[in-house]
């Protein structure tokens, strides 16, 4: 286990303890939510918009894991998560963008 | 005490995210979500890696405490982008608003597929046409 639960003592390290098994909880029921508008979103936006809270909410995953176990490699793989969401939002909305372009140009 | 800050900051961070999770599937059209998404989001996750930088602090370790701080400012700057472009493709593609929204000044005062605005002085910039 990590250095910062062996500083604390035991009252300390329960209540970290608590908060992360909490938040960690909170934050499925969040996947599950923003998968249910992915599913359900009725326009393609909407479903775009799910995936940009989605990674979003594994960055908020990943960095509470982090405060539990004390594995600070997994900072990158949040940073390189951020930067990949926000990659992949651009594009999408991009795409939504010249897609209906397209299809005005084609109908003038 | 400081697991007592790092612990508020997790629980606040999670708390947010799952507000911003219940908003997507509460909230009645793409511009209401974009905005429990994009800022309850956001803030939930900057909370998040607050706790990180907490942890980072007192373990000793300046290189977590840099790159918590790093992927915060990252987030804190795309955000904002990210959503902005969602929003106006949306809004170009016709995305309805929610019926008892009434307010939308940008209605018939842009042209989307000429990315010029209308009226106004006909302010016509010729070097938008090609940046798309």
């Amino acid at each position: 286990m990590p250095d910062l639960f062996a500083q604390l003592g035991p009252i300390g390290a329960s209540f970290l303890a608590f908060a992360t098994t909490v938040g960690l909880g909170m934050l499925i029921i969040s996947f599950f939510l923003t998968v249910f508008r992915l599913v359900r979103g009725p326009s393609l936006a909407d479903r775009v918009l799910s995936l940009d809270f989605l990674f979003t909410l594994g960055m908020t995953f990943i960095a509470i894991f982090i405060v539990a176990t004390g594995r600070t490699v997994y900072l990158d793989i949040a940073i390189a998560l951020g930067l990949v969401g926000f990659l992949a939002t651009v594009a999408y909305a991009r795409f939504v963008y010249r897609r209906w372009r397209k299809k005005e140009s084609e109908s003038d | 005490m400081i697991d007592l800050i790092a612990g508020i900051f997790v629980l606040s961070g999670a708390t947010f995210c799952l507000i911003a999770a219940i908003g997507m599937v509460r909230f009645p059209d793409l511009y209401v979500r974009m905005h429990a998404a994009t800022k309850a989001g956001t803030l939930g996750v900057g909370l998040a890696l607050m706790a990180v930088v907490v942890f980072g602090a007192v373990s000793g370790d300046l290189g977590t405490v840099l790159r918590a701080l790093a992927a915060l400012l990252f987030v804190l700057l795309t955000a904002p982008i990210g959503a902005h472009l969602l929003a106006r493709a949306a809004y170009a593609t016709g995305v309805e608003m929610w019926h008892k929204s009434e307010v939308d000044d940008l209605r018939g005062k842009y042209d989307f597929s000429r990315d010029v605005l209308i009226g106004d002085g006909g302010a016509t910039d010729e070097a938008s046409e090609d940046r798309s």
